[in-house]
């Protein structure tokens, strides 16, 4: 973006939706993106943006427009019976919970791949842009998709805040917050249910293809920086958000590049970073540690060799080293007589 | 079973049977914890002691049976009832600190939307203080030792003010301080009139620690005052003859 003029973001009526857009979406999908690490559902997000395919398409066959919201609810419902499907399969069979996810995200993909090959083969114009929900197009962001997803965001979020101990406590302990009353049941499916809207929400902008590494990787990073479930969420909203709007304004600008990969790049990044360098938690800190430990170690042994050695009275400098060299033959003809005990 | 004053008496299960596909993990159980009793649940390994407590707690499903709590069905009477689970049914690696966690006894109280007040925090406190892990207060659960954890489950438990405590395996591989500390956490709700009811393993220390027992091996073998049906027959006849040698070592004194 070498000398991209920020007031552009406000008077572009294109950029100012691809921003706006990007910003929501990363608000969404890095918010609940928290959740889903912390339940170990990030997968889910992975089924549920492959699930929503044949669900776009067969809204827009109904429908025959391109509005954001029915193509939306189609993906939604498409989603959920994805969902019901892989419990089904679960409950009822021996496969598990893996295979069953790995199942329903191939045959609905393939099912919307065949769907969508053969509208875009159809006569009209009308269905242009669809292949988009692919690998996502955020240039084609229309102020009436900003304002859909706008609504949907603050929803999500409303609902966050109202059932915010309630999720927390089924992240952490799900049958203890049963045995307290709590509607575990009904906060389970909610919560999942936003999961699945914050995936739906991402649909346009990212593609169903890239869509669940917004809901895996801005958590994954967040956790990185914080012991505390407030500060994570919101850090994973802010990552979720700069990762949106960075890829969103690349793709949409300099190269028309398909969004999706740019935004998985860029939260790639942030995902890389906090992997290394967050304090406590980051592998180089933690090795840094680990080197410190050692050489304490270290020091310890050969503080001890010290004094062993001076407790000694050096008669001559040959015996000297004995003491240290010792235990080494006396360890090695132990072991050599237990290997002789056990033999016979 | 009944009882003339079935509402003073804690927990009644009767005809309790809980299968897993067609195994059954649990057959026909009847159980009377009396009020004010310290009762262990000891039984081998598979002879369904968890999914008791959990089958009582509504947490797996019964093929059959019913529980009450002080005369009425459980999910009459939850806010009576604290649940300690096992350590490991929970990843420690969640962001929060100890005293939060505690905190989470108080959310059955709270109702929708309202957080946790001054009080709760208070009474959480109070409940680690009891545990002797008032210093860890601020710590980040995954930097606590497995008894430390413990003692901060136990800690949830009591900030939940109830009447009957349930309690999965708290003695599961914990260090001195803390086996010391469950057993006075024990008698003093014991000594203020609470009714415990604790899944153990160690035979050894039954007859140390509690005062009613119950034997159980997918069927319930017997349940009574530990000095009437902690036998060795009924131990024979829970784990078979290979407890002989356990009872040689210190049962039958």
């Amino acid at each position: 973006m070498n000398g991209f003029d920020l007031s552009l973001i406000f008077l572009d009526y294109t950029i100012r939706n691809v921003v706006l857009g990007a910003l929501v979406l990363g608000i969404v999908s890095g918010t609940l993106s928290a959740f889903a690490v912390l339940r170990k559902q990030s997968l889910l997000g992975d089924t549920m943006s492959h699930a929503a395919l044949p669900g776009v398409i067969i809204a827009f066959l109904i429908t025959g427009v391109r509005a954001p919201l029915p193509l939306l609810i189609g993906a939604m419902i498409a989603g959920w019976i994805g969902t019901l499907i892989m419990r089904l399969i679960t409950a009822e069979t021996r496969i598990k919970q893996d295979s069953a996810q790995g199942l329903v995200l191939s045959v609905f993909f393939g099912f919307g791949m065949a769907l969508l090959s053969w509208v875009t083969r159809q006569p009209g114009a009308e269905h242009s842009g669809l292949d988009n929900f692919l690998f996502g197009q955020a240039a084609a962001t229309v102020a009436e998709d900003v304002q859909t997803m706008a609504m949907v965001g603050i929803l999500v979020l409303m609902l966050i805040v109202v059932f915010w101990k309630e999720f927390k406590l089924i992240s952490f302990d799900m049958q203890y917050a049963k045995t307290l009353g709590l509607r575990v049941g009904l906060m389970d499916v909610l919560l999942t249910t936003l999961i699945v809207v914050a995936v739906v929400v991402g649909l346009q902008m990212v593609g169903v293809v890239l869509m669940s590494a917004m809901i895996v990787a801005p958590g994954v990073a967040a956790r990185q920086w914080t012991n505390r479930l407030g500060v994570m969420i919101g850090l994973s909203a802010m990552f979720g958000a700069a990762a949106g709007v960075t890829g969103a304004l690349v793709s949409s600008t300099a190269l028309n590049m398909p969004t999706g990969p740019v935004i998985v790049l860029a939260i790639s990044a942030i995902v890389v970073v906090s992997l290394l360098f967050a304090p406590e938690r980051g592998v180089i800190w933690e090795h840094i540690r680990q080197l410190r430990r050692r050489g304490v170690l270290h020091a310890q042994i050969a503080r001890q060799r010290l004094i062993t050695d001076s407790k000694r009275p050096a008669i001559s400098s040959q015996p000297a080293n004995q003491p240290v060299a010792q235990p080494i033959p006396v360890q090695s003809g132990g072991s050599a007589n237990a290997k002789g005990v056990l033999k016979p | 079973m009944v009882t003339k004053n079935a509402n003073n008496i804690p927990l009644v299960i009767e005809d309790l049977t809980v299968a897993y596909r067609e195994e059954p993990v649990l057959w026909d159980v009847d159980l009377t914890v009396p009020q004010g009793a310290l009762m262990a649940i000891v039984g081998p390994n598979g002879a369904g002691k968890s999914t008791l407590i959990k089958a009582a707690l509504d947490l797996v499903d019964k093929a059959a049976g019913r529980v009450t709590i002080y005369g009425k069905p459980y999910a009459e009477q939850r806010q009576m009832v604290a649940y300690v689970p096992q350590r490991g049914s929970v990843d420690w690696d969640f962001p929060t600190n100890a005293l939060d966690v505690v905190t989470m006894g108080r959310y059955g109280r709270l109702g929708w939307i309202k957080r946790p007040t001054k009080s709760d925090r208070q009474i959480a406190y109070e409940s680690l203080v009891k545990v002797g892990m008032e210093s860890f207060a601020q710590r980040q659960i995954s930097q606590l030792s497995g008894g430390q954890q413990q003692r901060v489950f136990l800690a949830r438990a009591l900030a939940q003010d109830a009447q009957l405590y349930i309690m999965d395996e708290p003695f599961q591989g914990v260090d001195a301080t803390t086996e010391k500390a469950i057993i006075t956490v024990l008698k003093d709700l014991q000594a203020n009139g609470r009714t415990v009811l604790v899944v153990h393993h160690d035979l050894e220390t039954v007859p140390e620690y509690f005062d009613h027992v119950l034997l159980l091996n997918v069927k319930a073998i017997a349940s009574g005052r530990v000095d009437e049906v902690f036998t060795p027959e009924n131990l024979r006849a829970t784990y078979g003859s290979r407890v002989d040698a356990l009872i040689r070592q210190g049962v039958e004194a």
